[in-house]
């Protein structure tokens, strides 16, 4: 095992910032569009960290133009310019999966006092 | 009859690597060689074929029993647990106690991988050949997973060899052509396939060149 534990830390990135459920996160993606590359940035709550060594994943959930919109990002995929942490959610369980079926208002992750 | 060049390894287990465009690809690492070769077969030895005979896994001489030892001696290198036989076209070049390393290996390159794939123990005709069972309803009682007609009437009156039915599944040679080599490390002796190749974790494959 020693081998692919040695594989697996060469694939993974250091840069990407700790994760948790229910945190406010900006993903900047690395979009390649034929020769041109653009940074696009997709905004959400995470929802569910999977862990892993070099396949652990993270899902972001946002609402766009009032439809929920769900993306899973491997952690340390090489599309990923840089994750920034916009705000730490207080939430109670690991798997937010209970956000989907709320709409509007209900469906917001409350903010932790960062103060207290 | 003659085969190409290979090397023995053992399958560690399977991870992924991100491959130069970003994409994720899924590796089987596999821990090879290095091979020495222990023995040259060809027409001026009494084999009166050509082949190389490669070892895999040292071993403590303890383990090796006298006649083993007399054989493997001869290459003057150690001992080792598997011996495998590769015929070869020609043998020229090799020398005795030779090694084969992954190096003849190259990144890009397509494979062969021969394993012995995991035993599933017995197994009915819809797992072992793919049948499509009978119906789940519609009145069926207790047959739902039976493989059906297996013949007609007066005429053969048998059953025909070879008939796909229930039986042992797995623990069979299996071969994995085109398997594309996505990275080759010298330093640890290690092969990163794409894909699946046959058998358990720790079981022993061969990779060997297509052509």
């Amino acid at each position: 095992m020693n081998a692919i534990r040695k594989i697996e830390a060469e694939q993974m990135r250091m840069d990407i910032p700790r994760l948790h459920s229910g945190d406010t996160v900006k993903v900047h993606l690395r979009i390649i569009e034929g020769e041109k590359e653009r940074i696009q940035v997709f905004q959400g709550n995470v929802i569910r960290i999977r862990k892993g060594t070099a396949n652990s994943t993270f899902t972001v959930r946002k609402i766009s133009d009032g439809v929920g919109v769900e993306r899973i990002f491997p952690m340390h995929s090489p599309f990923i310019e840089r994750v920034e942490v916009v705000g730490e959610g207080k939430v109670r369980r690991s798997r937010l999966y209970y956000l989907r079926r709320l709409r509007g208002k209900a469906a917001r992750v409350k903010i932790k006092n960062t103060w207290e | 009859m003659a085969d190409t060049l290979g090397i023995l390894g053992r399958k560690l287990g399977m991870t992924r690597v991100f491959g130069s465009d970003g994409t994720a690809i899924p590796v089987t690492v596999i821990a090879a060689g290095p091979c020495p070769v222990l023995q040259i077969k060809s027409d001026t030895t009494k084999d009166t074929y050509s082949a190389l005979q490669i070892g895999f896994e040292q071993i403590p001489d303890r383990k090796v029993n006298k006649p083993e030892r007399g054989h493997q001696a001869k290459a003057g290198k150690d001992f080792y647990r598997f011996l495998r036989e590769i015929r070869l076209e020609s043998v020229d070049g090799y020398e005795l106690g030779q090694d084969l390393t992954v190096d003849m290996f190259t990144p890009g390159e397509k494979v062969k991988v021969t394993g012995t794939s995991k035993g599933k123990g017995t197994q009915g005709p819809m797992k072992r050949w793919g049948f499509s069972g009978l119906g789940a309803s519609h009145g069926h009682e207790k047959k739902h997973r039976a493989p059906g007609g297996i013949g007609q009437c007066a005429y053969p009156s048998k059953v025909f060899k070879g008939k796909r039915m229930a039986g042992v599944m797995g623990g069979d040679r299996v071969t994995c052509i085109n398997v594309e080599v996505v990275d080759v490390r010298p330093a640890d002796n290690l092969i990163l396939l794409r894909g699946q190749v046959p058998g358990p974790k720790n079981g022993l494959v061969m990779v060997r060149k297509q052509q």
